[in-house]
């Protein structure tokens, strides 16, 4: 591991975006621990209800407080948290109209669902509301977290969720949420956030992800890393593999030599360079995007609790 | 979920026999549902080109958000709400037809409201910026409009059988669950209580909960502002005689999912949260008694060659140690990730398996491309039917 992971991830706030199924969540963990490394704190946040991360950590389903999760190597720590737009918006109401009893109150006759509801974005301001409050917290003139992880919504939405004035400032043109939602564009706009792109070496995210990229650099902001996930070792990289050489190489290990064991694992050689090649072809697509990439390594284990390690260690390492 | 997960099929697990589903007359609609990034849309476009080129049925596909590529073969260059035939296929024999849609959420919305209301009334409710703002970015309006879609084809009774891919919702369930949401709120005694004032010489409600809804408006008001207020007024206003409209047509749709016409088709990749979402989304439909068709599972990955991951890596390293063997060491190297990740995802699959026993499922092996012409939507049906 790295002296100072700070050093190659600046921002506070990460925000952790990519298309369904390529492992958002598990990145997310993943650097979260890593950040949290040498006696620092993170948060690692969910905003969609998935319990994505109760799931990847084995516990029980997160409620909306900030909870303990994980201990990072030299005494970090990782806390995790659930944002609920609802709690969030009986919370925003406590602080600011002291609303106590009278908030449980609108929530049983819906009115809580119902303000949440009748906005569009008025969701998203709230949830990423709290995020903002999260990342700058502060107790006793410290930061309460050294850095905060969001595993955002994917790529097809991210835009739309983190654009929170624009879609408020359809509806709201004065009062608490247009000066909320101004408060957290600012913060979203600002060097202290960071939006990375989680890929597979796949054509459908490697569109979405230059689509992604493309929107949130058109609404100004400021993007990360692209992260590629799941990418496997360079094997076969140029060689050309006929099935004599490999009777001979098997036979010189004494493993069977017979056709169908000779010609399955050529076979299997093939679709693994054909492979390769587009592989290689999409990476070149993401390079010319021209943002600092961060390759993960494929984990035929799965990902869980006990590999993230690995995947905490390659998000910090260097290239 | 209980039970090892890792014992891989315990049983036989019936297989999914898509060409029953597809030939068969009285199926009018096949639904495909899925958590994201599992190949609903390939699915459900695959099944399709199917129906019509080997069942000879006049099929039309719904898609909601497609790449943009598979669009593209399908003749969706525009998104105009209507079905287009697509011309490139191969029904010669059966007769067959394929017509494909994109769906238009804003205008699927409009139409909905063109139908329930007259033009000037339509007209205050187009401008009124709360109308807009819900129509295009409301959560959950686009699965109510891909319900009402599906009910105007199926209602127009031209198709033989209408194939829906479901919107790349948050999770699979809110295509069941967000259309009543949507429902419940337009119907809502909130927005009720909410359009209340700004009906004339209507019984106010307020003698009945006065309490709360002061406290209620105060809230809303400070929270959204007052002109907000009042442009939801508005719309409620003149949405109000559409409201009956609403919530009729998304309970008929609703039925018709139930009914025997109708057939689910599951779609997940051998991933834990897509086995999962599938997991979720079979005990819905059962408790809905809404008839579950089977689970394709797609990106499948298999091995042919019997060695095992560990001895492969052995040979290889053996291989190594000798050296002179360097192809063939990464050969059995690249054998054993596909081994391993064939073992991975039967664990993964199990899950759902051991929960559903009874759930008939098919494997489509991982296709080493994307899939964006008719040439492999057709490959893609092949694999779904084991041909």
């Amino acid at each position: 591991m790295t002296s100072d992971p700070s050093a190659a991830w600046p921002a506070r706030l990460h925000v952790v975006t990519g298309k369904g199924g390529t492992g958002k969540t598990s990145v997310a963990a993943a650097l979260a621990l890593g950040l949290a490394a040498g006696g620092k704190r993170t948060l690692l946040v969910e905003v969609e209800g998935r319990q994505g991360i109760a799931e990847l950590f084995e516990t029980e389903p997160l409620p909306y407080e900030e909870r303990r999760i994980a201990s990072a190597d030299g005494g970090g720590e990782v806390r995790a948290l659930a944002v609920d737009a609802e709690l969030a918006l009986l919370e925003y109401l406590d602080l600011f109209y002291k609303l106590g009893a009278a908030g449980r109150a609108l929530r049983k006759v819906g009115a809580i669902d119902f303000a949440t509801t009748i906005a569009p974005g008025m969701r998203d301001v709230l949830l990423t509301g709290k995020v903002k409050e999260a990342t700058t917290r502060t107790a006793e003139g410290r930061r309460v977290y050294h850095a905060v992880v969001l595993d955002a919504p994917p790529t097809g939405r991210i835009g739309r969720f983190l654009n929170v004035t624009a879609e408020t400032a359809r509806l709201a043109k004065m009062g608490p949420i247009k000066t909320q939602s101004e408060g957290v564009a600012a913060l979203l706009r600002s060097p202290i956030t960071a939006v990375h792109v989680v890929t597979l070496l796949e054509e459908m995210p490697v569109q979405e992800t230059v689509d992604a990229i493309n929107e949130l650099t058109a609404l100004g902001i400021p993007i990360g890393k692209l992260i590629v996930n799941a990418t496997r070792p360079p094997l076969l990289a140029d060689a050309r593999v006929t099935q004599a050489e490999l009777r001979r190489g098997l036979a010189a290990v004494g493993l069977p030599t017979e056709r169908g064991v000779v010609a399955g694992l050529h076979a299997e050689a093939k679709a693994h360079q054909t492979r390769r090649a587009m592989e290689e072809s999409l990476r070149l697509e993401l390079a010319e995007l021209g943002r600092p990439m961060v390759e993960l390594p494929l984990l035929p284990e799965g990902v869980d609790r006990a590999s993230l390690g690995k995947l905490t260690a390659a998000l910090l390492t260097p290239r | 979920m209980s039970g090892p997960a890792r014992s891989g099929y315990a049983r036989p697990v019936p297989s999914l026999d898509v060409d029953r589903i597809l030939a068969d007359p009285s199926v009018r609609i096949v639904v495909c549902c899925g958590s994201g990034g599992v190949g609903k849309t390939t699915t459900a476009a695959a099944l399709a080109l199917r129906a019509a080129e080997h069942h000879g049925r006049r099929t039309v596909v719904l898609t909601i958000d497609p790449a943009r590529r598979l669009a593209q073969s399908l003749g969706l260059t525009e998104l105009d709400n209507t079905p287009r035939q697509v011309k490139e296929i191969d029904a010669g024999e059966t007769g067959g037809e394929l017509h494909a849609m994109m769906l238009d959420m804003k205008r699927t919305f409009d139409e909905v409201v063109l139908t329930h209301t007259d033009p000037d009334r339509a007209a205050e409710i187009f401008a009124n910026p709360f109308y807009q703002a819900m129509s295009s970015t409301f959560s959950g309006t686009q699965e109510y409009m891909a319900m009402e879609k599906l009910g105007q084809l199926h209602a127009r009774g031209e198709w033989d059988l209408i194939v829906v891919d479901t919107p790349p919702s948050r999770s699979a369930l809110d295509f069941l669950d967000a259309p009543a949401r949507l429902a419940r709120f337009l119907d809502g005694r909130m927005l009720r209580l909410l359009l209340a004032p700004a009906r004339a010489g209507g019984r106010s409600m307020f003698t009945l909960v006065t309490a709360s809804f002061n406290v209620f408006t105060k809230v809303v008001q400070k929270i959204i502002g007052a002109q907000l207020l009042t442009d939801l007024s508005g719309f409620v206003a003149a949405l109000d005689s559409m409201f009956g409209g609403f919530r009729q047509r998304a309970e008929q749709t609703y039925r018709i999912l139930q009914a025997g016409e109708t057939a689910f088709v599951l779609v997940a990749a051998p991933e834990p949260d897509a086995v999962r979402e599938a997991a979720f989304f079979a005990r819905r439909l059962s408790e809905e008694r809404m008839p579950l068709a089977g689970l394709v599972l797609n990106r499948v990955h298999h091995t042919a060659v019997e060695l095992s991951a560990e001895r492969s890596l052995a040979a290889a390293a053996e291989l190594d140690e000798l050296g002179g063997h360097e192809a063939t060491a990464e050969a059995l190297r690249v054998h054993a990730a596909l081994a391993q990740q064939t073992a991975r995802e039967q664990s993964v699959a199990a899950v759902f398996t051991e929960a559903f026993p009874g759930v008939p499922t098919v494997e489509v092996t991982a296709q080493p491309a994307d899939i964006h012409d008719v040439d492999g939507l057709r490959t893609v049906g092949d694999a779904l039917s084991r041909r």
